[in-house]
Parts: structure tokens; C-alpha cells; sequence
């Protein structure tokens, strides 16, 4: 076991965990932050996508070791005292959500693609969001979502 | 007061939107339970043979693990579908790869890897047969080492779990028309299509936690799952044989379900049950969920089909009779496969007028997983048949397939090849004339034939015209007498009670639409109970593109009913605001203890099936559609793209036009997927590709701006017009893109999934010759087609 410490959505954590534990089961196991999902366990699908120090990462593909003394931002941080973010509302107005399980990773990636790009091209926003999978939408609900959100200067 | 603006064709939010973008919905991995352990499935790893013996690695403490086999099932050892012959876990034989043989709990999950690792199975194997033809084969030959599944008092014969014969008309007459229809036919174009598995790829893979309670000797008395499902009721009935309890001792309840497509239809039954079992043996609540290469390679896919035509045609262009073959491979068990074949079955001869039609189905066995539901359910297939075969008709008497399809629509008042009449208004022609304008399809056409002349990319567009029947077949919907509550809370809100479940496609959202239409309340005010069959009536399976017509038509009926009630009882004025309402709603709660308004389906009038013939009204309603792909190919790379997709269709009036979009676009995205991406690869009837790196669904980048339209012609079926929408978009995408890419490069490809190196094969034939490079590209001497005429012939 290893003595890890990070902040997740703002609030400092140390935990004595397994090193090579993922860190999506960390998350979800350790911190009941059930918000990420697994989906293929191989970083294919994007359903654990969190933001590490800002970057975009499959939560099922990083060792737990790796993220001591970095800073995590989980879907449970987006929104702020249970107000919605606007990539959230958009989401939601836009039909970007439909059966909600890969919801939470593709909110995530929005928010790296916004930070980005602030107004991204359509193109710009199919291959910013190509590592996360979603089976329900044909994802055309979740560009308009996302267009929304750049629109209302989500980020 | 004032009526409210309407809310059914606004597009109000999510019911639970809220909580899915929050990352707050609760899926079932995401629960917990005290005492909980952790569930594992052993399986078959051959896909045929006796069971000799079972051993246990002595490098493991297996007193600490829970163990259940065949034996130790109180009830019958069966996933009961439509037929007894799934065992709900392989006693003496094994009939299919990953086919569950012994269940394992643990409170730790991770010493269940090893303990999976650590039972060996021996067998006596026997010969598989992997293939359609193999099956057929062995009852041909009468090859009894490899009739693998034997007939059944339930239905089927040797290797076939079922079979149809449907004919347009009275049998004897429409064979002689046919014969008749075939001997003076102009043309005479014949037919193979092939369509592979296809896995549904929900992003949640399958996963339950049961409960079970014992009496004091040890005996269950009932027993609860709860998880990811399209049909609790599906699960209570296979819970009841394998427990032997009666319905009301199995308590099943949906949670928040991450994707379904049907392959939560029927699948859920088998891994509820065995966590269910688990639960009676360890005395602990069991959770089981999937992992991704688990889900795919053990649970079930769209069934593989072949399907053959014999087209009678005349040189004006007419259809004058048609055979039509389509066999399906259903896999080791029957499960769901006669009515997949059904589906198939029905939808085979098209929106199109048949003088004379036959058509014969059937569902084959092989040693592979068995096949299940999958939005469309089978119709996808048939109609990847039948849409192919008309652009190949209208080639070879040299009309355009615009033109050739025209002459042959069907339209008002004509009968369906079932002979069911067209009462409600079609208008094919319409739909046809406006999804080629909105498609920009003339124009293109001629654009790219000019442009390809210059180019390695070849561009094309292609189209499908088809229906999508909504609802159970025939007397389906009278033999599922579906049953809805409406409550009043004790706050004043009505309460939606039904065993339909949201799954992302919007139940919640159009069922409160309606209630709330009808009541005319506020969308808010309305709520829908959790899926929980303790509480909420068997209002039918989630499946078959029936919640909006047929469970929507129910919630309006009983919302009328309640005002009624309310209006009888305590006398709600007839114009009535939100506050009255309630005033009233608790009123009568006072004077009665509860509000329930219960609604039973009841069969529209003159509805007419017979299931022996096969003839009548197959569905109360259709869905008519015209879907236009435009698709470019590259001749460097063999790749072939869908570059642009238009999708018009007749769904009655539109519910919720974000869902509905959301709905088609969908749907659409798998169909693209189904044509061009999803191959499932198999080895010795098992699946080898079983991850999401090597089976490769469309992702945002891969899909082209997909463009939805919808005509809006109000049906009597559905609340406020609606018709029936989740199945639809899944027929039309794989034809309509490789009737594009025959458009633009000349070749029939009747095969799909259709891969670059698919492609790449078929054209380097043309020009290797040691591959026999004598064939030209000319589309009338294709692979797959034969082709009889005067002119051809002469």
C-alpha cells in the first residue's frame, strides 16, 4: 500500500491505497465518486474520462500512484451547490443526454474542448470528443449541446 | 381557466436529465448493499459436448466462496422465453462457447478472477455447427452427429427452432399465381443478401444484485433483483420456474439502465437469475456485473441472416410475384428468435404491392451464443434484403430505382402482403419526392457521376424506402393486456405506474407528457414510479417500439378516466386550474384512502390476426420511411465513408421533437455502424473480437451530419397522434448505403458489414488475374445475382 494524496473537485484527499489500484476505482470504491463509469476498462469507451491537472484521461487507465500531489476535477465537481454548469444545462436542454452513461465523461471532454477551444469548429468538436463513446445518441444532439455551451461561454 | 400550451410537441426536459448530467443517476454498479458479495460465472470454453468432470484447484480455499451448479436450482433449470430448452445454467452438456455451467461468490471480487481461473472443465466434445448452411446441412444429410438442437414440444423441428409460410392469399391460388407470374414475367431477377451479428454495445454492460430470504428450514421464500433491464416482468416470470415461487415472492426492480437496444430484453433474465441464486446460497446479497469482453462474448447479438429473392417483374416495370428465403441463425437456444423471425417474416415484402408473394423464414441453430433482440429484431434484416433487391430490379429492366420503386408503392386502402388494409392514409409517393429534395438527391446524382469520372474517390447516393410496424405482431398486444395505473400522491401529484422503463430513450419524459396533457397539468407536477413490480402493474415489455402508442394511448386513458372519477366523486369543476385539480385529487384521497385510476389494453376495433396462416393485421400501425445516403469511397484505401445522411419518416405526430431527433439520429448511427463498421468476428462459434479496440462502432469523428425529418400525419393508434419510433431508423441506414455505393462505383456489394477490406477484395478481383479477373465491373453480372430475361438470355 502507498500513501497518496490529491485534491479531487477542490477537496484534499490522502489515501493508503494499492499503487497500481486505477484510479477509477479509487474513485468510485475509495471516494464514493460513482459519477465515472466503466464501460470497457481498456480506455476505449471514455465513460471514466476525469480531468487530471486539466488533461482529459481515462480514470481505468491510470495507476493510482500517478496522481499523488495532482489536482482532479470529477463530474461531481462540475456543477457548483447543485447549480448547473452551462455545458450541463445545454446537455440537458439539447438532448446531449439520453440513457446518462456516458453523460459524465463526455461533460468532462466538453470542458477540455471548450478550454481549448472556446468557439471550436464542428469538426474541432468530432474529434474532441472521438475518445468518448456514446451508443444512444448518433451524437448529433451532443454536438448542438456542445455548440450551445460555446455559445453561452461555458468555460 | 384557460387550456394550458399543449406540452405534447414541445420538448420538455429530461424527466431524469437532471441527475444523468449532474453524473448523480444511480446505476446498478453504483449501488451497494450491506453484507453484499460479489457474483463470477464459469463457462463453457468448447462449444459442444458432454461435461465429464468438474475439478477444483486445491490451491484455493473454496470454503470461503459460494458455489452454485445445475444441481442446486430449486426450481426448473430454465431461462424461460418461449420455449423450456435454455438451461439457466448447463448441467451434463454444453451447447455453445461461454455457455454458464457454475456460478462463484465471494465478498472480495478480486479472489474471484482466480477462482474462475481455478475450476477445470473436461469434456467429451462433439461437432459444432457454426453457420446457417452447416446447419442446414446436417438436417440435409440427415447428419445426426450434428443435429445439435432436436425439435421441441414447444415448437421446431430438428435444427430449427421455427418456421413461416406466408403467402399473400389463399395459399393454392397464390402459388399458381406465382408459377403463372414467373412463366410470363418480362424479367425474372434473382437475389443473395447477407447481413452479420451486430452487438448491441450499450456503454453499461449487464449487471444486477439479487437478494434472496429463507424460511427456517432453509427453504427460499422469495426472493428480489434489482439492475440494468428493459423487462422486469421478463425477469419475475423467469424467476418464478427457477424458484418455484409464485409471481408476488419475485419482486424485480429497474434501476437506471445505461443503454439497452434489446439486449436487456431477454438477457437479463439469465444473469438475474443466477445472481439470485448466488444470494440463496451464500445468504448475501450478490452482485454480478459483466465486464465488456464478458458482455460481448457471452451475451446476445443481432441475429445473422440470409435472405433470397425471386422477382417476377414486368417490362413496365411492375412487380408481379416474388419469393422470398430468409433464414436466420439463432444460435444455440431458441430464446427470442421465432419472434425475431416473425418481425422478419412481415417485414420482408416492403411497402410495396405484391399481385402474389410468398415467403418462407426460418430460425436456424448453431453452436454460437444465442442470438436475441436487437432494435429492429429482425426486420433490419429482411429489409437489407428486400431494399438492395429493388435497386437491383430497377438496374436491370432500366428503370431508375426511383422510378421502378414508384410504380410498385403501396399506398391508401391497398393490403399489406398479410392482407392487412391500409385504413390509416400512406403516401409513399410523398415521402419519396420530399426525402430526395431534402437530400438534394437529383442534383447529386448527376454531380457525382460527372465528377467521378476524375477522381479515385467515387461519390454516390442511395436510398431505402420501408415501414416499421409498432407494436407486438398480430394478437401480441391482446395476449399482453397491458395493465397502467395512474395515482394521486398524497401531495396532489399524479403518479404514473408502469413496468415500461426508460433506458435513454425518453420513457419518463413522453409518458409524463401525455399525463400531463391530458390533466392538463404541468409537466413538473407529474411523476413516474421506479419500475418495481411490487408496486407497479405489468403495463407489457419495454420493446418493439410500443411505449409511446401503446402504453402512451393507456396513461391518456387513464388520465381521462381520473377526470372522470374526480368529476363523478367530488365534483372537479369541468374547467379546472392546477390548485383544483389537487383540492380535488386529495379530496377524494380523504373519502377513499388512495386515488387509482386502472386502465387494461383493449384491442382497437376490427382487428384480425391468424396466427396459423399467418394473415390479417400484423401491427396496429406502421411507420413509413425514406432514408437517403450519400457515401463516398475511396479507391487508394477501399474505405467507404457515409458523407451525408437524410432521414425522413411518418411517425403520426411528433411527441417531443428533441427526443425524437435524438431517437432517429440514433438509431441512424447504429445502422451506419451496422453497414460499414460492427464486424463480429467468430472462431468455432465464438466471438474473438470481443472489446471495444477490435469491434469498432462509430465514434463522433466517423459520422456524418445526419439531417431527420419528419411528416407529421396524425394516427388514431397513439396519444395525440403518435405512432411507434425506437425500431424504425435501424432498417433503413445499411441499404440505402450500399445502394450509394453500387451508385458510385458501379459494384453490388450484398453483404454487410461491408469493411475496407471487403472492398479492397472485391476490386482487386476485377483486375488480378489469377482471381479469375475476367469479371467485369458491369453491376448485372455481380457475385450475388442471377439474372433471367428474353433480353439477358438472348
Amino acid at each position: 500500500m502507498s500513501a497518496i494524496s490529491f485534491t479531487v473537485n477542490g477537496n484534499r484527499q490522502t489515501l493508503d491505497v494499492a499503487p497500481m489500484k486505477r484510479l477509477l476505482d479509487v474513485l468510485r470504491e475509495d471516494l464514493h465518486l460513482t459519477g465515472a463509469k466503466e464501460g470497457c476498462g481498456e480506455g476505449e469507451c471514455g465513460a471514466c474520462a476525469v480531468l487530471l491537472d486539466g488533461d482529459l484521461v481515462n480514470s481505468c487507465l491510470v495507476p493510482a500512484l500517478q496522481v499523488n500531489g495532482s489536482r482532479l476535477c470529477t463530474i461531481e465537481g462540475v456543477s457548483t451547490e447543485g447549480r448547473l454548469h452551462p455545458i450541463q444545462q445545454c446537455f440537458l436542454e439539447r438532448g446531449g443526454a439520453q440513457c446518462g452513461i456516458c453523460t459524465p465523461g463526455m461533460i468532462l471532454a466538453t470542458h477540455h474542448l471548450l478550454d481549448k477551444y472556446p468557439n471550436p469548429t464542428l469538426e474541432q468538436i468530432q474529434e474532441g470528443l472521438a475518445g468518448n463513446l456514446c451508443r444512444c445518441t448518433g451524437y448529433m444532439r451532443i454536438f448542438e449541446s456542445v455548440q450551445e455551451a460555446a455559445k453561452a461561454g461555458a468555460v | 381557466m384557460s387550456q394550458r400550451k399543449p406540452i405534447l410537441g414541445a420538448s420538455p426536459l429530461r424527466k431524469e436529465g437532471r441527475a444523468k448530467v449532474l453524473g448523480a443517476a444511480q446505476y446498478i454498479d453504483d449501488l451497494s448493499l450491506p453484507g453484499m458479495w460479489f457474483g463470477a460465472t464459469v463457462r463453457s470454453s468448447i462449444a459442444r459436448g458432454r461435461i465429464r468432470s468438474i475439478t477444483f484447484s486445491p490451491e484455493i480455499d473454496w470454503s470461503q466462496f459460494a458455489i452454485v451448479r445445475a444441481s442446486d436450482i430449486p426450481g426448473e433449470n430454465t431461462i424461460v422465453h418461449l420455449t423450456k430448452d435454455h438451461p439457466c445454467l448447463a448441467a451434463d452438456a454444453v451447447n455453445h462457447p461461454e455457455e454458464p455451467i457454475l456460478l462463484l461468490a465471494h465478498p472480495d471480487k478480486t479472489a474471484l478472477i482466480a477462482a474462475v481461473r481455478g475450476v477445470s472443465i473436461d469434456y467429451d466434445e462433439l461437432p459444432g455447427v457454426f453457420t446457417i448452411e452447416e446447419s442446414e446441412a446436417a438436417v440435409e444429410n440427415n447428419d445426426i452427429e450434428r443435429i445439435i438442437w432436436p425439435g421441441s414440444d414447444q415448437g421446431g423441428t430438428a435444427n430449427c427452432f421455427k418456421q413461416y409460410l406466408m403467402y399473400s392469399g389463399d395459399a393454392r391460388e397464390t402459388e399458381d399465381g406465382l408459377a403463372a407470374a414467373f412463366e410470363t414475367a418480362d424479367y425474372i431477377v434473382e437475389g443473395e443478401y447477407h447481413t452479420g451479428a451486430q452487438e448491441q454495445l450499450y456503454i453499461e454492460n449487464n449487471g444486477v444484485i439479487a437478494e434472496c430470504n429463507k424460511d427456517a428450514e432453509g427453504n427460499v421464500t422469495d426472493v428480489c433483483v434489482r439492475g440494468s433491464m428493459q423487462c422486469p416482468y421478463y425477469l419475475v416470470h423467469a424467476l418464478t420456474l427457477v424458484f418455484n415461487l409464485p409471481e408476488d415472492k419475485c419482486r424485480v426492480i429497474q434501476v437506471e439502465t445505461g443503454g439497452a437496444f434489446g439486449g436487456k430484453e431477454d438477457f437479463p433474465s439469465v444473469i438475474g437469475s443466477h445472481a439470485a441464486l448466488l444470494a440463496m446460497k451464500c445468504s448475501h446479497p450478490v452482485k454480478i456485473t459483466y465486464d465488456r469482453a464478458e458482455d460481448m462474448a457471452a451475451t446476445t447479438k443481432r441475429h445473422p441472416s440470409r435472405t433470397r429473392h425471386r422477382t417476377a417483374v414486368s417490362k413496365e416495370g411492375k412487380l408481379l410475384g416474388g419469393s422470398i428465403d430468409v433464414a436466420i441463425d439463432g444460435g444455440a437456444y431458441a430464446t427470442l428468435s421465432p419472434v425475431v423471425l416473425s418481425r422478419a417474416t412481415i417485414h420482408a415484402p416492403g411497402p410495396y404491392q405484391w399481385p402474389h408473394i410468398r415467403v418462407r423464414a426460418k430460425a436456424m441453430a448453431t453452436n454460437i451464443p444465442p442470438h436475441g433482440a436487437f432494435r429492429g429484431f429482425g426486420a433490419p434484416q429482411s429489409l437489407f434484403g428486400l431494399e438492395r433487391h429493388m435497386d437491383k430490379i430497377a438496374r436491370v429492366i432500366g428503370l431508375t430505382p426511383e422510378e421502378f420503386r414508384r410504380r410498385n408503392f403501396l399506398a391508401t386502402g391497398d393490403c399489406t402482403a398479410t392482407g392487412q388494409p391500409l385504413v390509416e392514409p400512406v403516401d409513399m409517393q410523398h415521402l419519396l419526392t420530399r426525402a430526395l429534395e431534402e437530400s438534394g438527391y437529383h442534383e447529386k446524382l448527376a454531380r457525382f457521376a460527372e465528377e467521378n469520372k476524375h477522381s479515385s474517390i467515387k461519390r454516390g447516393v442511395g436510398f431505402a424506402s420501408f415501414m416499421h410496424g409498432t407494436g407486438f405482431t398480430g394478437s401480441g398486444e391482446r395476449r399482453l393486456n397491458s395493465l397502467v395505473y395512474l395515482d394521486v400522491l398524497e401531495d396532489g401529484r399524479p403518479q404514473i405506474l408502469v413496468s415500461s422503463t426508460e433506458f435513454g430513450q425518453g420513457t419518463n419524459t413522453i409518458l409524463s407528457q401525455v399525463a400531463a396533457q391530458t390533466l392538463n397539468l404541468p409537466y413538473d407536477d407529474i411523476v413516474v414510479a421506479q419500475p418495481d413490480t411490487s408496486v407497479v402493474p405489468n403495463s407489457g415489455p419495454t420493446v418493439a417500439s410500443r411505449t409511446a402508442m401503446i402504453v402512451g394511448k393507456l396513461v391518456e386513458r387513464a388520465a381521462l378516466q381520473m377526470l372522470t372519477m374526480l368529476r363523478d366523486d367530488v365534483k372537479l369543476p369541468e374547467d379546472y386550474s392546477p390548485a383544483e385539480f389537487k383540492a380535488a385529487a386529495l379530496a377524494y384521497r380523504a373519502k377513499h384512502g388512495s386515488l387509482r385510476s386502472s386502465v387494461r389494453y383493449e384491442p382497437p376495433a376490427k382487428i384480425f390476426w391468424d396466427d396459423d396462416l399467418y394473415r390479417g393485421d400484423a401491427y396496429p400501425g406502421y411507420a413509413w420511411a425514406v432514408y437517403v445516403a450519400e457515401v463516398a469511397v475511396d479507391l487508394n484505401t477501399y474505405m467507404a465513408t457515409c458523407t451525408r445522411f437524410d432521414a425522413l419518416q411518418e411517425v403520426g405526430m411528433v411527441m417531443h421533437p428533441v427526443l425524437a431527433k435524438g431517437q432517429i439520429e440514433g438509431g441512424v448511427a447504429q445502422g451506419i455502424g451496422y453497414a460499414l463498421y460492427e464486424k463480429c468476428m467468430w472462431k468455432d462459434g465464438r466471438m474473438m473480437n470481443n472489446q471495444m479496440t477490435n469491434y469498432i462502432m462509430p465514434t463522433s469523428a466517423d459520422l456524418p451530419p445526419i439531417h431527420v425529418h419528419f411528416e407529421e400525419v396524425p394516427s388514431i393508434h397513439g396519444p395525440g397522434g403518435a405512432k411507434g419510433i425506437g425500431e424504425l431508423p435501424m432498417d433503413g441506414p445499411a441499404p440505402a448505403i450500399l445502394n450509394a455505393i453500387e451508385n458510385a462505383t458501379g459494384v453490388a456489394f450484398n453483404t454487410i458489414p461491408l469493411l475496407p477490406e471487403d472492398i479492397f477484395e472485391r476490386f482487386t478481383s476485377f483486375t488480378t488475374p489469377s482471381h479469375g479477373g475476367s469479371e467485369d465491373i458491369d453491376p448485372l453480372t455481380d457475385i450475388d445475382t442471377e439474372v433471367e430475361s428474353p433480353e439477358v438470355n438472348a
